[in-house]
């Protein structure tokens, strides 16, 4: 006899909604994104949810699965079911859009907040600038960027910080990781105005190191570290230090 | 307040840490010896009365005390409680300075008991 | 307002609520503490007496809680500095256990003093 899942789904938008349970045949090799697909495309299409690459390349699948955020399409239920039961919910410190989809515009907002793009550095004269090319891979600098940089914005982390649900300002953990992969590239010229940008109440000096970004990140990246290596920099910046 | 001002603030923080770190550890140890056979007035104003070590030592702890103490609060006011801004900040360096105040002066009494 | 533990059971956030709230504690206790003391110290009478109040079981119990709220925030903050100032990444759990641990024997050691 084939074994069913019992899944309870948040369905309802802005203003408010309930949990919805479905009953979901239970598969091996099965993701937590095949249930709610086989629920939108075999119980009820109205279901909203969103996903891209199914492969965890572009971060758009995050939910909260049994209380914690994680990536869908790369989450094997049998890793996260408890007693046949799966609890999904809309990624948490977002604005929900409808069901599982949330907005995630407040999120890469604070990315360009953060400055969070690069700005190749000038020359006078508009020629290559010297150290362009001279990047050695196992550089101090390129070794701290290299830890963040495969970021892919799934904002799992930012649902699992505390401190953005309690202070609405705060950039939160992708943001300010991006923002110190940018600080350790030796060829990027907006160094000053991202430490500036990044530092206060709503920037780097509001983490709490409660570290629940780092446990949950799925590619394995520690925006908490990346938040202290920013406290540091600008620690020792104020007596002109670089370190 | 400015962000540098905030960042300020988290400067003095960690530097109070800092001092507090030692301080607590020394405050710490002095509880345990103290308290062994019984606390005594005699035994505590002999050891601080007239003594400007023991003097500089309660001082510096007060203040970095009250000062980390009241950022702190600060903090777990805005997040817990929603309180922010320059009145709040204002009102939280006062209770800081206040509070060191308090310690300062409880030290300087033993120190002249 | 019901806390959901799930998303917050990891050892490092129970590390920031266990700093937070014993912070939040001493950070109460402080005036109180000083203004007891400099009302004690007019004289040594008056401290012997204060003395005297504090060795009735209650404050004797709280005392005890204090130094344990203490040792706990001083542990949890030289967590925080290790991992801001000297970029600790991967030790955060021995880092965690051993602030319990050094929580837990400040205040047995006070106890046996007492005792
Ligand atoms: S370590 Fe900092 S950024 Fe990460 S979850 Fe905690 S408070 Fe948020
Ligand atoms: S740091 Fe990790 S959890 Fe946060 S957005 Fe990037 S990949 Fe997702
Ligand atoms: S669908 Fe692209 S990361 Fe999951």
């Amino acid at each position: 006899m084939q074994e069913t899942l019992k899944v309870s789904v948040w369905r309802g938008d802005g203003e408010g909604g309930a949990f919805q349970d479905f009953r979901v045949p239970a598969q091996a090799n099965q993701t937590v994104l095949d249930v709610v697909t086989h629920i939108q495309r075999e119980l009820d299409p109205t279901l909203a949810y969103r996903f891209a690459c199914r492969v965890g390349m572009c971060g758009s699948c995050a939910m909260v699965v049994n209380g914690r955020a994680r990536w869908t399409c790369r989450t094997h239920v049998r890793k996260v079911v408890q007693d046949g039961r799966l609890e999904l919910r809309p990624l948490a410190n977002l604005p929900v859009i409808r069901d599982l989809a949330t907005d995630m515009a407040p999120f890469f907002d604070k990315w360009a907040r953060a400055k969070g793009t690069f700005q190749p550095k000038d020359s006078a004269d508009g020629a290559v600038p010297e150290e362009f090319h001279v990047v050695p891979p196992s550089s101090a600098k390129r070794q701290a960027a290299d830890a963040g940089i495969e970021c892919i914005g799934c904002g799992v982390c930012y649902a699992s910080c505390d401190i953005v649900a309690w202070n609405g300002a705060y950039l939160g953990p992708a943001a300010l990781n991006r923002a110190w992969t940018l600080v350790n590239d030796v060829r990027d010229g907006a160094r000053r105005d991202r430490l500036d940008a990044v530092a206060g109440d709503a920037g780097c000096h509001a983490c709490h190191s409660t570290q629940s970004c780092t446990e949950r990140c799925p590619k394995g990246i520690d925006p908490s570290g990346a938040i202290a290596g920013l406290k540091r920099t600008l620690f020792w910046g104020m007596f002109g230090l670089d370190r | 307040m400015s962000a540098r001002g905030q960042q300020h603030l988290w400067v003095a923080q960690r530097v109070t840490a800092m001092i507090l770190g030692v301080a607590v550890v020394v405050h710490l140890v002095t509880i345990l010896v103290a308290v062994r056979g019984g606390l005594s007035a005699a035994e505590i104003i002999g050891r601080v009365s007239g003594n400007e070590a023991w003097l500089m030592f309660y001082a510096v702890f007060a203040l970095a005390a009250g000062l980390h103490g009241a950022i702190g609060l600060r903090g777990i006011a805005a997040e817990w409680l929603g309180w922010r801004g320059r009145r709040f900040d204002l009102a939280w360096l006062a209770i800081g300075l206040l509070t060191a105040a308090f310690g300062i002066r409880a030290a300087a009494g033993l120190y002249a008991a | 307002m019901r806390i959901d533990t799930r998303p917050r059971s990891h050892p490092t956030y129970i590390a920031f609520l266990v700093h937070r709230i014993s912070g939040l504690l001493l950070a109460l206790f402080l005036p109180l503490h000083f203004w007891a003391l400099s009302r004690a110290i007019q004289g040594e009478a008056a401290l012997e007496n204060f003395l005297r109040w504090t060795d009735n079981g209650l404050v004797k119990a709280s005392e005890t809680l204090l130094v344990i709220l203490l040792a706990a925030h001083l542990a949890g903050g030289l967590r925080v500095l290790a991992l801001e100032f000297l970029g600790w990444r991967s030790s955060q759990k021995t880092l965690v256990a051993a602030s319990a641990g050094v929580s837990l024997a400040a205040g047995l050691l006070f106890l046996l003093n007492v005792g």
